[in-house]
Parts: C-alpha cells; sequence; structure tokens
C-alpha cells in the first residue's frame, strides 16, 4: 500500500515535470531533433536539470542499506553492450523521430484525450508484446 | 531558432529528476517509463504489479492536474498522424522492450548510475532520431 502511494505521488511529479517542460508536446520534441530546422533547445534544458538532480542524487542514495519502502534495491544487472540494446534503441530512436513520442509523454498524454495518442500508445503496447517474443526468440 | 521554453524547461526537468529520486530513494527502483509499462501490460503480479499500475496512472493524473493547476489545455501539436503515428508507435514499443529502456530510465536513471549500456543507448537513440527527423523533414519530404 504505502509503496504504491509512493508510486502514485512520483508518477504525479513526473507527469507534471512532463507538462510544465512541454515534453508532453511532439512539437517540442521535434524542434530539438531537428538541428536543420528551427532549433529548440528546450528538451536539452529538461534532460540537464533533471540529471542535475540524479546525476548527483543517485549515487547518495545507493550508498543507503536499503530504500525506505523496500528491503533492498532493484537495480538493472546487465553489464554487456550486445545487438539487443543498439537494434532496440535504434529501433526507438527511428519512431522517437517520426512521431515526436516517447513512452512518458505518450502515456501523460492521454489526459489530452487527444486520438492521436491514444492511437500512439495502444500501438507501443502491441510493440512490447512483439519486443517481448522477439526477446525470447534471441535468447533461445 | 524556436523560442525556448526555458522556466519551463528546467523547473519541468527538475521535477522529473525529483521524481526518479523519490522512486530510488522509498522504493529502490529506476523510473524506467517502458520497462514499468510493460510489467502492466504483461500483469506480471510477481513482480509489483500495484507499485507499477500505480505509477502509470499517476502520469496521467500529472497531467490532468497541470490542466487544473494552469486553468489551460496541455501544450500538445501532434506531428504525425495516421499510419505514420501507429508505426512510430510500434517501433518504440519494439525498440524499448528489445533495448530494455526510453529517455527515462536510459536516458535519466541509467546516465546517472554510470551504466555504459545506458549511455550507449541514449547517445544512439538520441543520433537515430536526429537522423530520423533530417531525412523525414528535409530530404524525403
Amino acid at each position: 500500500m504505502k509503496t504504491s502511494l509512493a508510486a502514485l505521488l512520483s508518477g504525479i511529479v513526473f507527469g507534471l515535470g512532463l507538462s510544465i517542460s512541454e515534453m508532453i508536446n511532439p512539437a517540442r520534441v521535434i524542434g530539438f531533433l531537428d538541428i536543420a530546422g528551427q532549433w529548440d533547445l528546450t528538451l536539452m534544458l529538461v534532460m540537464g536539470s533533471a540529471l542535475a538532480f540524479t546525476l548527483i542524487g543517485f549515487p547518495l542514495i545507493t550508498r543507503k542499506a536499503h530504500p525506505v519502502l523496500a528491503e533492498k534495491f532493484t537495480l538493472p544487472t546487465k553489464k554487456t553492450l550486445d545487438l539487443p540494446l543498439i537494434s532496440g534503441a535504434v529501433l526507438f530512436g527511428i519512431g522517437w523521430g517520426l512521431a515526436g513520442l516517447c513512452p512518458g509523454p505518450a502515456i501523460a498524454g492521454l489526459a489530452s484525450l487527444e486520438p492521436g495518442i491514444f492511437l500512439f500508445v495502444a500501438a507501443m503496447i502491441a510493440g512490447q508484446f512483439i519486443g517481448i517474443q522477439l526477446e525470447k526468440a534471441l535468447a533461445r | 531558432m524556436i523560442e525556448p521554453n526555458v522556466a519551463g524547461g528546467l523547473i519541468g526537468g527538475s521535477l522529473i529528476g525529483i521524481s526518479s529520486l523519490m522512486m530510488l530513494l522509498l522504493l529502490g527502483r529506476i523510473t524506467g517509463i517502458s520497462g514499468i509499462l510493460t510489467g502492466v501490460i504483461t500483469w506480471n503480479k510477481a513482480d509489483g504489479l500495484p507499485w507499477r499500475a500505480a505509477f502509470i496512472g499517476g502520469l496521467i493524473l500529472g497531467a490532468v492536474l497541470y490542466q487544473i493547476l494552469f486553468g489551460h489545455a496541455l501544450p500538445l501539436q501532434m506531428q504525425a498522424s495516421g499510419v505514420m503515428l501507429a508505426v512510430a508507435g510500434l517501433l518504440v514499443g519494439m525498440g524499448t522492450r528489445l533495448g530494455s529502456g526510453c529517455t527515462s530510465g536510459h536516458g535519466v536513471c541509467g546516465i546517472a548510475r554510470r551504466s555504459p549500456r545506458s549511455i550507449v543507448s541514449t547517445l544512439t537513440f538520441m543520433a537515430v532520431a536526429v537522423i530520423t527527423v533530417y531525412l523525414t523533414r528535409h530530404v524525403l519530404a
């Protein structure tokens, strides 16, 4: 219960951040990616200010014996630079560049009730299921 | 150059950073939105379904709260439609699953963990997205 409340609150803060920074707006994202057009550096300010907190805060927090509401930290364990990592980033990059939407802003953007966002999120969920099957096939 | 949203970018980005710190401090988890979503859509009860669903719900509520606080609709100008949006969504879903993360998990959290995988992933998807936008807006358009 406490973990769900903490996650709900964190989600609200994240969604508010995506909205205030306008990262929820595909035009702002494409504006940043379009270096040959009328470049918009807003996304860089967003990444930079988010990283200012996480770069300093993450090492301080993981020094603790355990998180406040859990017995242990659950962090990614993979270390190798492998083909799924790179090919996944390439596919994601193409999709991000085509629509100007990545998972966080797309999900938060559902609050706009814009039909295109619903179409994107539905396709993204279908894509994740395909990705899970691909992962299984590659692991064999 | 388009006028950047400096105040919004700095405040919003800080909120995103603070949210990621809250998740790590309280739950001991990385705020990787594509991964959190995977746990919800696969209904994985063995791996924290309630907190994952709560976070996803919170994301949407945060955007609702913005509209209440500021009294206007979300700033949103779609850049693709129809088939293109569906193709983009499929690629983002497949890519984030295969590549174990997106802008939040690799970009905001992974780089902060000094993870080589996340640094390589972020540089790759950023570069590929820039090339994609260049090709679609300046070469093929």
